[in-house]
């Protein structure tokens, strides 16, 4: 399904002279919380020939979207533009685009080759510097591929001025949801990280939950119940060949995920109304059981260095989050505030633990130091579930309910600042969304 | 207000979800391993699936967060194991539920919990252990769709779908 695509990256001729900073480096960062977004121009990158004319403008756009969906850059419109790009060769005219406060400008070209092949290049402007920020770089892919082209320019122009990697160029599985609350279909759905793209993974016979990409996004986990009785799957995202893990008889799995390593699973296993949490070793099928409490152990999900598991336990009474070596044993817990806490997920930079929290009849999506300290909630509302980190653990996505008969679910992201709250643009209802890695 | 009018509309959709809800729910709809839904028959006889479910009972209903088993829980079950004990063909799953109040995966794993009390409680009054088995739903399949408590109290329940299938 994964349309295979070969980048090339080439630096473009005319390296850039040194950059003299004459209001400062063209420069976002982000810890410090950014309140007035930076203004950008993304004219419509040039069509080197006719067949490239649609793709050309097409590219631009997504461009401009995965930029402004940030919160962090805010595009200028063409209206306003006193000079046009019409050739990616000639020279930017700085004081045109600082008539119009465009602070970042973003030109490119795009030729349709032979067989379809697409390239596109690009350069990155500080204006207010009269500079170059970075050096110009070209994108081979098939013609098909061409979002995922824009994406990766997106994800350089963000990277390059805010410093961290970008995210654009990744997909979210989640559970797309059909039909009214008593009777809820939902199938096993991917897509692009701006919601384009929508594929289907399952068929809606049976009932699915909780999706999680394995690290290089080849695979996906996720729980089944398709026999009947919920078992811990894993998919190949490209043949979508499935099999399930572990169907011992007499017992559930669910909530599995995938260690960093990519070789073995953790995931809860209930027998006998007792739900404890194991690893699972997926060439050899060995299994493992890391704790054995007589309370609910659920939710597990590793550090990114795989040493630590953080996962839910209602052992002192109610859900709470708890951190243990990955290999079990003690356990110390880290939620102290007031209410319930569960789906902890360990962000990729290893510093930070997004949860649900239940407190007072609403939910929330927050974050906290892994150790439990700073604690920050994200959003409120009356069911808002399941967060998901961006490859970059810059951004959250999750799930909200509305309340009631009539009630529907929807996938949101909100910045890790909690500033930036959108409703991801996808068709029908959707939940339980897990990010990929940024695809290579 | 109009409370009278509110509680006859509660009463009548609680008896539309008791007729449908077998159907939708059962093994023949979710497919169970190797468990069948068996056919119901008639109400009128006792032998029959029917039977136990309207006048026995086929559900529970659990306190939030709880799984232990309320007094009227303990009559409702006493009524299902005396009726398996006699009509030993059948099989049964337990269907463990909860409601809307909690993350997907802590919900599983309380729906599991409820349905084994029902469980471990049938084979304490004889029910042969290997005509029982469990699933949860967790907050999946609820059967009053309101957000509210009323509704909530309904949707928290284990249910011991009668079938035909192997049990263990």
């Amino acid at each position: 399904m994964l349309r295979v695509m070969i980048l090339f990256l080439a630096l473009l001729g005319l390296a850039a002279p040194p950059a003299l900073a004459q209001n400062g480096p063209l420069r976002i960062v982000i810890d410090q919380g950014v309140i007035e977004p930076m203004p950008f121009a993304v004219p419509d990158f040039v069509a080197e020939n006719r067949e490239a004319t649609q793709l050309a403008r097409d590219i631009s756009r997504v461009i401009s979207s995965d930029l402004t969906s940030t919160g962090l850059f805010r595009e200028i419109p063409n209206s306003a533009y006193i000079s046009g790009i019409t050739s990616f060769a000639s020279p930017v005219q700085y004081a045109d685009w600082k008539a119009i406060n465009a602070q970042a400008l973003i030109t490119g070209a795009v030729s349709v080759g032979p067989g379809g092949r697409i390239t596109v290049k690009f350069r990155l402007f500080d204006v207010f510097s009269n500079a170059p920020l970075g050096e110009g770089l070209q994108f081979t892919g098939t013609t098909d591929s061409w979002r995922r082209m824009a994406h990766k320019v997106a994800d350089q122009v963000y990277a390059r001025i805010t410093g961290e990697s970008g995210y654009f160029d990744s997909r979210v599985v989640f559970v797309s949801e059909s039909g009214p609350k008593n009777n809820r279909q939902k199938r096993l759905a991917i897509m692009d990280s701006d919601g384009a793209g929508l594929q289907y993974l399952t068929q809606g016979g049976a009932l699915v939950l909780a999706p999680r990409f394995s690290p290089n996004g080849d695979r996906v986990l996720y729980t089944s119940f398709e026999s009947g009785f919920p078992r811990i799957t894993v998919m190949d995202v490209n043949s979508l060949a499935r099999r399930s893990l572990d169907d011992q008889r007499g017992t559930m799995t669910f909530a599995p995920r995938f260690a960093p390593d990519g070789t073995s699973v953790v995931y809860s296993l209930e027998q006998g109304g007792n739900t404890d949490i194991y690893t699972m070793n997926l060439r050899t099928g060995a299994r493992s059981r890391l704790t054995s409490a007589p309370s609910i152990e659920t939710g597990p999900s590793y550090s990114p260095d795989g040493k630590s598991i953080v996962f839910t336990s209602d052992r002192s009474g109610t859900p709470q989050l708890y951190v243990m070596s990955a290999g079990g044993g003690e356990a110390r817990r880290v939620s102290f505030g007031q209410g319930r806490y569960s789906t902890p997920v360990w962000s990729p930079r290893g510093d930070m633990i997004a949860f649900t929290k239940q407190s007072q009849g609403r939910f929330h999506i927050g974050v906290m130091r892994t150790d439990g300290s700073e604690e920050r909630l994200l959003t409120a509302s009356f069911l808002d579930e399941g967060p998901t980190w961006s490859p970059n653990g810059r951004v959250i996505m999750f799930g909200r309910e509305t309340s009631g008969a009539g009630g529907q679910s929807a996938l949101y992201s909100v910045d890790v600042s909690g500033r930036n709250l959108r409703r991801m643009p996808i068709q029908g209802a959707g939940s339980d969304p897990a990010w990929s890695p940024l695809l290579p | 207000m109009n409370l009278l009018t509110k509680s006859a509309l509660v009463v009548a959709m609680l008896g539309l979800a008791a007729c449908t809800d077998p159907g939708r729910f059962g093994g023949s709809a979710d497919g169970a391993g190797g468990f069948g839904a068996a056919g119901l028959g008639s109400a009128s006889d006792p032998a029959s699936p029917a039977y136990f479910q309207e006048a026995i009972g086929d559900r529970v209903w659990f306190a939030v967060d709880q799984s232990t088993l309320s007094d009227s829980a303990v009559v409702t079950l006493d009524g299902q194991a005396g009726w398996l004990n006699t009509n030993t063909d059948y099989s049964i799953l337990i269907e463990g539920h909860a409601d809307e109040q909690g993350t997907r995966e802590y919900n599983l794993a309380l729906g599991a919990r409820r349905a084994s009390a029902v469980q471990e409680y049938l084979i304490s009054r004889g029910v042969s252990p290997n005509r029982v088995r469990t699933v949860s739903y967790g907050k999946e399949r609820p059967i009053e769709i309101c957000s509210e408590e009323s509704c909530y109290a309904q949707n928290r329940r284990a249910v011991t779908v009668v079938g035909t299938g192997a049990g263990s």
